[in-house]
């Protein structure tokens, strides 16, 4: 824990930033390590924003949103001795796919048992999966150069921007042909497509292609999900790619280490603290408002919250150019997932004959067919959230048991899809809210019959929740879609994806800046770096 | 061919990866499964329990008891009080480590040591003259350590005795399952941890009583490619890898000192005499000619010695042992890395080293032998104190 106040100790500062998450927490520690004096301005009681921990039930820590981490920037780490702060990663070694009435699928962290598992249902998919793994790691070599750098800008003259693009194209040209057309497909395909170019079984198909519709608006046969896949194949755990991992303590422990990185620097963290607006004069801005009228005065103003809330509500449209104000309000948030957290008596039965525990301490994906995935986001489609949803689940007690008492667990479910627009009506998610919890517990239910009889307390949250209690605006988990077109150069916005805004000495850092959402702090670590080289702060 | 431990049947029943090896003449599980990370996590977020009966096991009784371990021992054994273990180590008559283990006092005329390598012989050598008796009891008692975190809450569970409340190498005497077991404090692993010590017979109860209480606790079953792991991050030395007993070197240069080990703190010169004392004053008077230190690769650069060849940076799945030559900053070779490992926890690609005295200091950064695509580079390393963990929980 750190000892938070929510009164900053002066009036002035080199920089505020607003919006104590993770990305927010990581530019604080890069600036206060350049010397420069920072307060991090945060709205709840505690640092994190969609990475924290809380004891929702006494002894029961709960990963309230994200919970698994893979994309966090080893550097970062490094740079700022996050581990002496107090970060720890377990790895998680299995994938699991049940299937009602049936042992389902297993991937292991050895790989000759998960062939004979895919085996089971395809001959052929066993005998590509390994080759599929290589070529999605060298793939992921590429892309790990562009999320460890600013966004190229193609439109630039500037002999550093053409001198990165051109080592990107160089390293595209290393790839042999049917890599560098795999690249093409992963950019353009579909989740399903893409991997049916290559594997042709279920629950193999769904499984894997789930990660390609996390936190996207978008069904496994939509095109465009395949990069998302790749985004999820990007993170690495000490340098082995496609390595997911629990946070000791919970996610919010990732965040603490970055907050407790900051304050060792100098920087200063209030908290209870809500944001009401940014004061702009003369097109620069210089300083924020909170919503309890005090008044504190920055040399530059940086946002942590996403492009919408920081243009349409801290900065107002008035402040800004009409065509950018257009991109912004174009600009992808569709919310589309929520979160069922549960308290657990004792480890559920899943009952899939399979002795012990150890396959269900990776992460359990409920997506038992395609069908059953895209008939999710039918029912989203039109403004309802899925009966049947597809479900990743992890229990971080197995692996992690400081975060329940012992001999119980805590459960975590990320479900897609519940859209933010309700066809009711997003403020109608209250309502809807108990029924969303049901829908999936039923769904876990089908696997692990006695589930119900575990729940010690729930934790429902939907979208509508998301964006009440951290602001992402529609509760959508990465600021903003991971789409194509709101991507690195184009991400938020085209010509603005340096972190930099048409407002003077404001500035952005988080997910909704390149290169994007997830537990990665690179956004947060890239907006300090070129503040402090180009003069920004 | 390899003995089986008293607790076999149950290893060998969790053992699914069939990955033994032979330690000390027992079979050994290096891990239970394919991979041995869960079972190191287990070590350091839940808890791990390894069978550890290969270690050899030595009752020293009689009225001279005290005397002879005195006699044998760097370190000044008679201020270890009853039912306290000390971590001590060895020396042949030129203050060359023959071997390092643990001495336990059970009472005034009884002491247990452990050791790695059989040592009845040396100390019937020096035992001469004096009213002492000395057992092999290796192959009476089963050794089972508990080691991590949540190791005491497990072993309040099983064992009836007040557990919450033992320090730090210290020793208490209690029941498993009705049967009677000593447990120490100690281990291998620079964590918070135990050992139990059973009679043969009582073993597989011991071991279910243990394995039954830490269900809530995620407690694994753990192997010696774990150990591996976390004893490079505690920054423990290993006979045989980190240096090698006096009595196996063919030639002096290979044989080392405690000093030269960094086990200076575990010697006690100025006392009546003992084996090696000589030798050890003047190595303390006159300085060593090695120095036990700890590195820590620089990872930026490590990572480019691959990045070279468009590869990812390859870290070792676990600790390894093959020396690799450590340079000065003249590029002469001034010592060597003897083991190491990518350790998880911190986030650092470690190891262990014996570099020549003079040559360096400690902050310094050195070079150490990297193999980038068979070709082999050097890459930076900086020198530290060689324990690069160290959690408070360990002796509170
Ligand atoms: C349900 C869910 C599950 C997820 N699962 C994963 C996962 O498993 N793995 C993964 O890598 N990523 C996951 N993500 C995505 C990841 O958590 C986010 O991309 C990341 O945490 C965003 O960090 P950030 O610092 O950019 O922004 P945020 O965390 O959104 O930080 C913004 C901060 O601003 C604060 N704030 C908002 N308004 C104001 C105001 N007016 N004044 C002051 N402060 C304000 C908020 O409270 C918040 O602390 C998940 C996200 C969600 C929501």
């Amino acid at each position: 824990m750190i000892k938070t106040v929510s009164k900053p100790k002066t009036s002035s500062y080199d920089a505020i930033i607003i919006g104590g998450g993770h990305n927010g927490l990581v530019c604080a520690a890069y600036l206060a390590k350049a010397g420069k004096s920072v307060l991090v301005v945060e709205k709840r009681p505690l640092v994190g924003g969609a990475a924290v921990s809380e004891e929702i039930v006494p002894g029961f820590t709960f990963s309230t949103f994200s919970y698994v981490v893979s994309l966090f920037r080893p550097h970062i780490i490094r740079q700022l001795d996050l581990v002496k702060h107090g970060l720890q990663i377990i790895p998680m070694e299995t994938t699991y796919n049940p299937i009602p009435g049936d042992r389902g699928l297993v991937r292991w962290a050895d790989s000759e048992r998960t062939r004979d598992e895919i085996a089971r249902f395809s001959q052929r998919d066993a005998s590509l999966y390994s080759e599929f793994g290589l070529a999605m790691g060298r793939l992921s070599r590429f892309a790990k150069n562009i999320i460890d750098t600013t966004a190229p800008e193609p439109a630039s003259l500037n002999p550093k921007e053409l001198f990165k693009l051109f080592k990107m194209a160089r390293l595209f040209k290393d790839f042999d042909g049917k890599l560098r057309y795999l690249n093409v497909k992963l950019m353009t395909m579909s989740a399903v497509d893409f991997l049916q170019e290559w594997f042709e079984s279920e629950p193999l198909l769904p499984a894997m292609a789930g990660s390609g519709i996390i936190g996207t608006f978008l069904g496994i046969r939509s095109p465009g999900t395949a990069y998302v896949l790749l985004h999820h194949y990007m993170g690495e755990i000490d340098g082995a790619f496609r390595a997911w991992g629990f946070s000791k303590g919970g996610t919010g422990q990732i965040s603490l280490a970055c907050a407790k990185a900051a304050l060792s620097f100098g920087a200063e963290i209030i908290t209870d603290a809500a944001v009401d607006h940014i004061d702009i004069k003369k097109g620069r801005a210089s300083g924020i408002v909170l919503e309890n009228g005090d008044d504190i005065r920055a040399g530059t103003v940086i946002s942590g919250l996403d492009p919408n809330r920081t243009f349409l509500k801290m900065v107002g449209e008035h402040e800004l150019p009409d065509d950018f104000v257009t991109q912004i309000k174009r600009y992808k948030n569709r919310g589309s997932s929520g979160k069922v957290n549960l308290a657990l008596s004792r480890l559920p039965n899943f009952k899939d004959g399979r002795p012990g525990h150890h396959h269900l301490k990776g992460d359990i994906t409920i997506a038992p067919s395609i069908d059953y995935v895209e008939r999710a986001y039918d029912e989203a489609k039109y403004g309802a959230f899925s009966r049947r949803p597809f479900l990743n689940i992890v229990i971080p007690s197995l692996s992690d048991p400081s975060v329940a008492p012992p001999g119980k667990h805590v459960l975590s479910a990320f479900v897609q899809y519940a859209p933010y627009n309700l066809k009711e009506g997003a403020d109608k998610w209250p309502e809807q809210r108990d029924a969303f919890g049901n829908a999936v517990i039923d769904t876990i239910e089908e696997c692990a019959p006695d589930i119900r009889d575990c729940i010690i307390h729930k934790q429902v949250i939907s979208p509508w929740d998301i964006e009440k209690m951290t602001g992402l605006t529609e509760g959508n988990i990465f600021q903003g879609e991971l789409s194509l077109e709101q991507l690195a150069f184009l991400r938020p916005v085209a010509e603005w994806s340096r972190y930099r805004t048409p407002i003077h000495k404001l500035w952005m850092c988080g997910s909704g800046t390149h290169p994007g959402g997830g537990l990665m702090g690179a956004p947060g670590e890239l907006a300090a770096k070129t503040m402090l080289t180009e003069g920004g702060v | 061919m390899p003995k089986k431990s008293p607790f076999h049947q149950r290893t060998s029943q969790f053992c699914q990866s069939m990955n033994w090896k032979d330690w000390a003449g027992y079979y050994a599980v290096v891990s239970y499964d394919t991979h041995h990370e869960q079972e190191y996590f287990a070590y350091r977020h839940a808890a791990g329990l390894m069978d550890v009966t290969p270690l050899f096991k030595y009752e020293v009784t009689g009225p001279d008891a005290l005397r002879l371990l005195s006699r044998i021992m760097a370190k000044d054994i008679s201020k270890v009080k009853q039912s306290q273990v000390t971590y001590c180590c060895w020396c042949d008559d030129d203050g060359k480590v023959l071997d390092d283990g643990t001495v336990t006092c059970l009472s005034q005329d009884h002491y247990r040591v452990t050791s790695a390598e059989p040592v009845l012989h040396w100390f019937h050598q020096n035992a001469r003259s004096l009213k002492v008796t000395i057992e092999d009891s290796t192959s009476r008692f089963g050794i089972l350590a508990l080691q991590g975190p949540l190791s005491r809450e497990i072993l309040t569970h099983a064992a009836g005795g007040d557990i919450a409340s033992l320090g730090y190498f210290r020793l208490i005497d209690c029941s498993i399952d009705k049967r009677k077991v000593t447990i120490t404090r100690t281990g291998y692993t620079g964590d918070l941890g135990y050992e139990i010590w059973c009679e043969n017979k009582d073993a597989l109860a011991v071991y279910d009583a243990v394995m039954e209480s830490g269900k809530n606790y995620q407690l694994l079953p753990a192997g010696l490619a774990a150990l591996d792991v976390a004893r490079v991050e505690a920054g423990f030395i290993l006979n045989g890898v980190d240096y090698f007993s006096a009595n196996h070197c063919v030639i002096n240069s290979r044989k080392s000192t405690p000093f030269e080990l960094n086990l200076g703190w575990s010697v006690n010169l100025d006392r009546d005499s003992f084996i090696g004392q000589q030798a050890l004053k003047k190595e303390k008077k006159e300085g060593s000619l090695w120095q036990f230190v700890g590195l820590e690769y620089d990872w930026d650069a490590y990572e480019s010695i691959f990045a070279k060849f468009d590869l990812p940076p390859q870290t070792p799945a676990g600790a390894w042992r093959t020396a690799v030559p450590v340079y000065g900053r003249n590029g002469k070779q001034i010592g060597q890395a003897t083991s190491g490992a990518w350790s998880p926890t911190l986030k650092k690609n470690l190891a262990l080293a014996s570099i020549r005295t003079g040559h360096f200091t400690m902050g310094d950064t050195l070079q150490i032998e990297v193999t980038a695509e068979y070709e082999r580079k050097r890459c930076p390393v900086k020198v530290c104190k060689p324990m690069f963990f160290n959690p408070d929980r360990k002796r509170n």
